[in-house]
């Protein structure tokens, strides 16, 4: 398919630019195959670029021969383009229409992007499940690499490596896979150096309504305890709804069957519950009345909040039990790729200080969201403005990143990145000229071979200038574990996604660079008084007189 | 000493409102000032006081098993719940309490037998800190256009206005006494700002006693000539701060507002402010909302909308925007029915959106003086520091603080001070430890010989000034110049947990930027020191190179503030589990419970190390018990998490 086909028209002049907090700018409008690009010739104005895949919905209103177009973005903006011509404007409107919509994941920018910058370090060989099962090795030797889902066979979700108890064969997980949701067996997902606990992730057993039974199944997960403890199995589902998954094959592992096992169930909502909800939420942000008791009831509506106070809730129990009750934890909800990820690597971020890193965040993403088979492209198809109806679309990604950026505005110094990288994460994860987040599972990633045909969004942000943009000037490492505060008062709609494009954040940025320099400023007298007491220090030695 | 029943109780269990395992056993004391209570566990003095004066409410509950519950509101938001074993003691405690909290007479308050260690020469200059005639001065007053008038000397006027007021200069005082008597309590409209780039004046007054067709010629030349003070405008606007309808009503009382036809080149609008009982019902209503237990982010949402609270400081701001928008060129005149509270909200917060200098730290002081103190909002009775009226009771100065926490939000770089400074001053504001916000009016302070007998908050917090420093703050800051304009759309209203909340050390970042800047750039001034102190070391090392007594470099060391500092951060903000209702009396933060004798040294000792410091980096370590914090807590939240 040629991407000319469904440009219609090319190019328009006189085309008229609006964008929150900046100047309109007129200039040429013009489509190509992956952009919509409006350009005003003029050295020092802005260009804009957007990438037809973030483009959400568009709306297009016309008075007289004026057409409008409205297109709402993935990242949340929502721009105006004043297009003179009424069939010119309908040409436009159609063919960003299809090309947005576009589903054909070998068509996507990524497989036509060539980096304008020098690839450093190959992101997709950065984070390799072989390196992380190394620094496992350094801690402990109770888990193995296991090569059982190599071809995908066993788990299609899986990557084909993962890491297991040591006395569990490759027979067993097979066993093992065929009774949890979608193959996905208990894996290991993290180990807590501290007190040698672990927490695992899988899927729902499968016992359906006759409660069956799976022999491996029990002694997989009890080989990860210590003699004579018990174990947490942190259910994400409420029990009713767990119940319920009974009569379609699914279900809850039972005591009588789990004996060293405590079942926790929380109440982590699920994707369709999601979508709504940040429907609703984004709508209540671009609200235009001055009501305060409409805003406060449309954002309490969106239950956006309590979303989020859930997740982190939960994850803050998972962490609890392993960091304080000395139990390991296993992890899951239904298919285990969506609340139980959102679970596991908030707990990550608790426990463990390299999930603070920007490079352990990385890590973090690429082991529990991407080689874990969170289903990125479903998930990220459309974001708060779609208008069609919501298939399998669910801001559980960014769920997870807004409660990342809940516990660091409560630890504002232990984090090494800023607001910004999340934001960035988040901007990506919808729309990228990077690969990183095509496909649902490594299995889907190696079928189209992105390692070789795309750039990682890794090797980009991995680059000195990137870097130093993206960390917290206010960083000191914090090797403790970190407990927010997950109280209603303690948890704040997160701006720097949601009111991003509505209110101008000219003073907080102003505000950011004014930390900054403040820091820096001290840096640069502590390099000056250090050179000096080093001058000074030679100058004594020098000194004849001192030479006693 | 006669009100306290039993001085003392043994086995009084002091409740966590979140996780009953934090709940702690000890001895409770009561004293003429405190309650106190100290905590028993070997090691640690682990103590809890309370100022009697700041206790808003007291609820005995009845009698269990396990004690009688005894449950403390205090106006800085603090709760606290004790249960006492025996039924009789808990009866007494709460009978002494009752009695020790409402004093009846002012000389029973607490200013008056608060005596920090100053000697008592320096109290004449702590009341002479602040001089309200130097900012009238300052905005260039009086000049061509204004006088200072001396119609209220001995407020023979008006008893509730200040005897300094100004007025316009063709304001005779014929004009003047006319206009008076035509408005209620005698609060005819005088100056409160005056701009003197562009002559705009902001004046206010109480409303005129109008009814349904009064007309007073004297009130009509008053607002004249304030019309004409301000050469450049030919009209100004009359402000009725509360909602049309209330302004109706207060007609039939023979009260209301100004007809427009009857006043030349008046421009007449309301602004829906609601009055202190609605403001008093809100706060309470959000303040139940705050105490629950564990509540959902809906209960908590839902209840916040429910209490209005935001809504109204909104409509504060709008108002006050308003008329520091108009204040760039045309002159405004304020009221509401009496002139004393939102008036005083409005102008203040006008005030602070148009000129910088109420922005800064002696800037802000003034301001609350002036358009609070000095124009006789009636702390007394709004802050119930006496037994009185509960209908009284409303939190309309806690109100203007709040907008302008809401402002500082918005313009992080705009201020001069902290939160942390409109929090001590709320606390103030209600703990009668100093004479500032004793009485009604100038009349009853003069009378109560408040300046004679009690200290000044004002040099208090200028004393301790390094605390309440906001480090983003640049008197060269583009932020920091001219009018604010601040967004008013909804979502910029944030609740304010650090001081409704503030006693739920746990809700709060485990983290703060601020202090972590403040420490930063503490060390960066010791670092410019030691830059010259080596400069000039090398230049007599290079220069006299014959001869020279070398002095060794100075060697790393910590310096005591920094550690004094740490010490604090770690263990206030960052200790995850410690009770949230601890404050040992040598904490030099959190001024109220802890204004006991020693406290106040040690203050004053840790400033004073800061001054002196010559030598040393502070090594950079001494920031980092910033992010030690979590690790102290011996054991975590549970109950937060697991509560499901």
């Amino acid at each position: 398919m040629e991407f000319a086909e469904l440009i219609k028209t090319p190019r328009v002049d006189g085309v008229v630019l609006h964008r929150p907090f900046m100047p309109t700018v007129e200039g040429t409008l013009c489509l190509t195959g992956h952009h919509l690009i409006l350009s005003s010739r003029q050295d020092n104005t802005e260009e804009l670029w957007l990438l037809h895949s973030n483009i959400d919905s568009i709306e297009k209103r016309f008075v007289g021969s004026l057409g409008t177009i409205i297109v709402k973005c993935k990242d949340l903006r929502v721009i105006q383009l004043d297009i003179p011509g009424m069939e010119e404007c309908l040409n436009i409107a159609n063919s960003i229409e299809a090309l947005s919509t576009l589903d054909i994941l070998s068509l996507m920018y990524p497989f036509f992007y060539r980096p304008m910058f020098e690839v450093i370090e190959d992101g997709w060989k950065s984070f390799l499940p072989l390196d992380a099962f190394k620094d496992l090795e350094t801690m402990t030797d109770e888990w193995r690499l296991s090569e059982v889902n190599k071809d995908f066979s066993v788990c299609p979700s899986y990557p084909p490596l993962v890491a297991v108890p040591k006395d569990i064969d490759d027979d067993t997980l097979r066993k093992v896979a065929s009774f949890r949701h979608g193959g996905r067996f208990p894996v290991l997902s993290y180990y807590h150096k501290k007190n040698g606990m672990v927490m695992m992730r899988s899927g729902q057993p499968l016992t359906g309504t006759n409660g069956r039974r799976c022999k491996e199944d029990e002694k997989l997960i009890n080989a990860t305890l210590r003699p004579g403890k018990r174990g947490y199995i942190i259910d994400t589902r409420t029990i009713n709804v767990a119940q319920q998954a009974k009569a379609r094959g699914g279900g809850i592992e039972s005591e009588a069957n789990y004996p060293q096992w405590r079942r926790i169930h929380k109440a982590v909502e699920r994707s369709n519950v999601l979508q709504e909800s940040l429907i609703k939420l984004v709508e209540a942000c671009n609200d235009q009345s001055h009501s305060m008791d409409r805003w406060l009831s449309k954002l309490e509506a969106s239950n956006w909040q309590t979303h989020v106070k859930e997740i982190l809730t939960t994850a803050c129990l998972a962490a609890q039990c392993i960091d304080r009750e000395g139990a390991s934890v296993l992890v899951h909800g239904t298919e285990g790729a969506d609340s139980t990820l959102q679970v596991t690597s908030l707990a990550q971020i608790i426990l463990d200080p390299a999930c603070r890193t920007i490079r352990g965040f990385q890590s973090l993403v690429e082991r529990e969201w991407l080689q874990a088979g969170h289903p990125f492209q479903q998930r990220c198809a459309q974001s708060a403005y779609s208008n069609s109806k919501p298939r399998q679309e669910a801001p559980v990604f960014l769920l997870f990143l807004d409660c990342v950026w809940q516990i660091l505005r409560q630890f504002p110094c232990s984090f090494e990145f800023s607001e910004s990288f999340l934001v960035l994460v988040f901007e990506h994860s919808y729309a990228s000229q990077f690969g990183t987040f095509l496909g649902n599972s490594t299995a889907e990633r190696a079928k189209l071979s992105l390692p070789e045909k795309t750039v990682s969004l890794w090797s980009w942000v991995n680059r000195p200038q990137e870097l130093e943009r993206l960390t917290n000037p206010l960083y000191e490492a914090n090797s403790l574990v970190i407990w927010p505060s997950v109280a209603p008062q303690s948890l704040l709609l997160w701006e720097g996604v949601f009111l991003r494009w509505n209110r101008s954040s000219k003073c907080l940025d102003e505000a950011y660079e004014e930390m900054v320099h403040i820091i820096e400023y001290n840096k640069e007298l502590q390099n000056k008084v250090n050179s000096l007491r080093r001058q000074l220090a030679q100058l004594e030695t020098e000194d004849p007189l001192l030479q006693t | 000493m006669e009100h306290i029943r039993l001085p003392k109780v043994d086995n009084v269990r002091l409740l966590d409102r979140i996780s009953p395992r934090r709940n702690r056993v000890g001895t409770l004391y009561l004293t003429a000032t405190h309650t106190i209570f100290v905590e028993n566990e070997a090691g640690v003095r682990n103590e809890t006081w309370v100022l009697h004066s700041l206790v808003c409410s007291l609820e005995k509950q009845a009698a269990t098993a396990s004690g009688s519950s005894l449950l403390i509101h205090c106006k800085n938001f603090q709760v606290l719940n004790f249960v006492i074993p025996r039924e009789r003691e808990c009866h007494d405690v709460h009978l002494s309490l009752q009695r020790l909290s409402q004093p009846e007479r002012p000389d029973e308050l607490y200013c008056f037998s608060y005596k920090p260690n100053i000697d008592a020469e320096e109290r004449r200059p702590e009341w002479d800190f602040l001089d309200l005639r130097a900012d009238y001065r300052r905005m260039g007053l009086p000049n061509s256009l204004w006088k200072l008038s001396s119609v209220n000397q001995h407020y023979k006027l008006s008893d509730t206005y200040p005897a300094d007021l100004f007025v316009p200069e063709s304001a005779t005082p014929l004009v003047i006494v006319g206009s008076s008597k035509f408005r209620s309590r005698g609060r005819f409209p005088t100056l409160s700002y005056y701009s003197k780039e562009n002559h705009a004046a902001i004046c206010r007054s109480s409303q005129p006693l109008s009814g349904f067709s009064a007309r007073c010629l004297e009130d009509e030349q008053m607002l004249e000539a304030i019309l004409r003070s301000n050469p450049h405008s030919d009209f100004m606007y009359v402000v009725d701060t509360r909602p049309k309808l209330n302004a109706i009503a207060n007609r039939a009382a023979g009260k209301g507002y100004e007809n427009e036809d009857n006043y030349s080149n008046i421009k007449f609008q309301f602004i829906g402010i609601e009055n202190i009982h609605v403001m008093r019902n809100s706060q309470q209503k959000m303040m139940e909302v705050c105490e629950l237990r564990s509540p959902s982010m809906s209960d908590f949402l839902e209840g916040l909308e429910s209490s209005g609270w935001l809504k109204h400081i909104k409509a504060v701001l709008d108002a006050g925007i308003f008329i520091a928008v108009a204040e760039e060129g045309v002159s405004v005149l304020v009221h509401c029915s009496d002139g004393w509270d939102r008036t005083a909200q409005v102008c203040s917060v006008a005030c602070v959106l148009l000129d910088p200098h109420y922005r800064t730290l002696r800037g802000f002081m003034v301001l609350i003086e002036k358009d609070w103190i000095s124009f006789g909002h009636k702390f007394s009775h709004r802050c119930n520091h006496l037994q009185g009226d509960p209908k009284e009771v409303s939190p309309v100065i806690d109100q203007f603080l709040e907008c302008v926490w809401q402002l500082m939000e918005q313009f992080p770089c705009a201020f001069e001070f902290n939160a942390r400074f409109l929090i001590t001053i709320h606390s103030h504001i209600y703990s009668c430890q100093y004479g500032n916000f004793i009485g009604n009016n100038q009349r009853e302070r003069t009378e109560l010989g408040l300046r004679e007998k009690t200290h000044s908050l004002w040099s208090y917090l200028w004393m301790n000034r390094a605390d309440y420093i906001n480090p983003l703050y640049r008197p060269d800051h583009s932020q920091t110049q001219g009018l604010l304009r601040p967004s008013t759309a909804p979502y910029c209203f944030k609740f304010w947990r650090a001081l409704y909340n503030r006693f739920d050390r746990g809700m709060h970042p485990r983290q703060s930027v601020e202090d972590y800047l403040s420490a930063i750039q503490e060390e960066t001034q010791q670092l410019k020191e030691q830059l010259a102190s080596h400069k000039q070391k090398i230049a007599q090392l290079e220069q006299a190179q014959e001869w020279s007594v070398p002095q060794k470099a100075v060697p790393f060391d910590k310096s005591p503030t920094g550690w004094t500092f740490c010490n604090d951060l770690a263990n206030t903000p960052q200790d995850y589990t410690g009770g949230f209702f601890t404050s040992s009396p040598c904490q030099p933060r959190a001024p109220i419970t802890l204004q006991t004798e020693e406290s106040n040294k040690t203050s004053k000792s840790i400033l004073s190390n800061g001054s002196d410091q010559e030598s040393g980096i502070a090594d950079v370590s001494c920031r980092s018990p910033l992010s030690e914090d979590s690790t102290r807590d011996p054991d975590s939240d549970e109950a937060t998490y697991s509560a499901s």
